[in-house]
């Protein structure tokens, strides 16, 4: 992908970037419905969207939105919907259909604590959900996490760009601060990302041409094993989009593992203990479906022990795990419910890693 | 050599906590440095208590969240009691006299109390209290310029009210100008 950007740097909501990032992606259809932390991006659609160039609909309820884009996206359409951790859960039918319909959409979960109604502050804990599928039969979704308002924009084309190309829904998993922060943003211009309509769109009986008709249900295992199959072989080939940063990692002792937000408080972390004479480096996975396992077993021979931290009890600290398969120690420091760890909380985290190591050798 | 300030304000919903962190942010992005405005956004900002905190930094920001703050500007007695604790060693805490009963007794930190509401009814607008204590802070901190600030009333009043703009400037003004006399230490 080609992507163009404005000369103008703006100062703007991650939200509100994400979704004037979907207007200059060219989306055809937005179809929501409200909740905190995400609703400026209803808010932001409903009132600089042009009529002309599509829908944008605030929808009765979450379970609409999603059928909607399911509807949607089966005519060939550019669509996509955002919600938080409580809509996220009641979209995964939907979801689940689409994946199996092999459509193309972006969806964007700004989550929040839970579990249940939860609060409104920011949360990882959606890992499992966003990552393993989440609704019914073996899905899964593309799920990039983005850590600044910068990848709030960018994540849009990336994420739609990698839909249309695999026909699979594309997930941007935020959190609730990177939604409401505010950073500078330079947006990337319209015409970024080419559309046409697909030739598998059902858009009606053409004249000498079989219509398309797009189902998930098959009245015989085989035909149902067989599409199973197929959606396994495109998971396998999406291996290759994996995307990661890493930081640092030279000589380091230790290795943090991150994503989103806890990457960014890592970040100030892993400074703070190098600038303590602690070797640190730091792997944030960009791309947590499809998961870096290749670079972070490689990393895992070199390292004395690794740390993973999350807004959560600790859910991508098992995918960790089970890639490193005890090379090296594993430990985990996570917040739950909406709050945040400060980057002194894992500083002190990395501290008592090194004394334990020390002990050790 | 970098320069970074980490700020939290602090105060009732209603009193401009949020609006005054906006406009430093605009203003720090006017001198192009990298920024950060991350607001409370919970229930607090539908009455209570609200913050939000501003990183202003001639380098990138690493994690939007800070451990500990260079200036706490604390409006009410809530925010006092929750944040006195946060400022750093040799950072300074800025307060509003008319609502804070219990200051903080910290000796290694800079203390400045303000009568901003005071000052703003002797303009007959109390909205431009919050205005005020920018000024004392801006006059504090070696980060913006006035006229960075100005600018950035522009970008976050909505045109609708850019005539209340030099009745703005003349709060920033006087914020400047009484804190050049009213530090505690």
């Amino acid at each position: 992908m080609n992507m163009k950007y404005d000369n103008n740097v703006k100062l703007m909501k991650g939200n509100e970037a994400l979704a004037e990032a979907a207007i200059r992606a060219e989306i055809d259809g937005y179809f929501g419905y409200p909740i905190t932390p995400q609703s400026e991006i209803l808010e932001y659609l409903s009132k600089n969207f042009n009529e002309e160039d599509g829908v944008v609909l605030q929808a009765e309820s979450e379970i609409a939105a999603i059928n909607m884009v399911y509807g949607a996206a089966g005519s060939g359409k550019r669509v996509m919907t955002s919600t938080s951790s409580p809509g996220m859960s009641l979209m995964l039918e939907g979801i689940s259909y689409i994946t199996a319909a092999q459509l193309p959409c972006l969806l964007v979960n700004v989550s929040r604590g839970g579990p249940g109604l939860g609060t409104i502050q920011p949360s990882q804990a959606d890992y499992f959900q966003s990552t393993k599928g989440g609704g019914h039969g073996d899905y899964r979704l593309i799920v990039l996490a983005p850590n600044s308002v910068q990848e709030m924009a960018d994540f849009v084309f990336d994420a739609i760009y990698l839909a249309e190309k695999y026909r699979n829904p594309a997930l941007i998993l935020s959190d609730g601060t990177l939604g409401q922060m505010m950073e500078k943003v330079r947006l990337p211009e319209k015409g970024s990302l080419p559309k046409s309509i697909p030739e598998w769109a059902a858009k009606g009986k053409i004249k000498n041409k079989e219509r398309n008709i797009i189902y998930t249900s098959a009245v015989d295992p085989t035909v149902m094993e067989n599409l199973n199959k197929e959606l396994q072989n495109k998971y396998a080939l999406l291996q290759q989009e994996v995307r990661y940063e890493l930081s640092q990692i030279e000589d380091a002792e230790i290795l943090i593992v991150a994503f989103g937000l806890s990457a960014r408080i890592c970040s100030k972390a892993q400074e703070m203990a190098n600038d303590n004479g602690l070797s640190v480096g730091l792997l944030r996975p960009i791309t947590l479906y499809p998961f870096p396992s290749d670079t972070i077993y490689k990393l895992a021979q070199k390292v004395q022990a690794i740390l993973v931290v999350e807004l959560s009890a600790g859910q991508m600290v098992e995918d960790v795990k089970l890639v490193v398969n005890g090379s090296c120690p594993v430990f985990f420091h996570g917040r739950m419910g909406g709050e945040v760890p400060t980057p002194d909380e894992i500083f002190f985290e990395l501290k008592k890693i090194t004394d334990k190591q020390a002990v050790k050798n | 050599m970098d320069k970074i300030h980490e700020i939290v304000f602090a105060g009732f919903g209603g009193q401009g906590i949020l609006s005054m962190g906006k406009i430093l942010a605009y203003a720090g992005l006017e001198e192009g440095y990298e920024v950060c405005w991350l607001p409370s956004y919970g229930p607090e900002m539908r009455g209570g208590t609200a913050n939000c905190s501003v990183i202003i930094s001639s380098r990138k920001i690493l994690s939007p969240i800070s451990t500990k703050y260079d200036c706490g500007i604390l409006l009410n007695q809530p925010s006092m009691d929750k944040f006195e604790s946060k400022i750093k060693s040799c950072g300074i805490c800025i307060y509003e006299k008319a609502e804070i009963i219990k200051v903080t007794e910290r000796e290694d930190i800079n203390i400045l109390g303000l009568s901003a509401f005071e000052e703003a009814q002797k303009m007959e607008v109390k909205q431009v209290a919050n205005m005020i204590v920018l000024g004392a802070l801006i006059n504090n901190i070696n980060i913006v310029k006035i006229e960075s600030v100005l600018k950035a009333l522009e970008d976050v009043l909505p045109a609708r009210h850019h005539h209340l703009i030099p009745l703005n400037k003349k709060a920033l003004l006087k914020g400047m100008e009484l804190a050049e006399k009213e530090f505690i230490h």
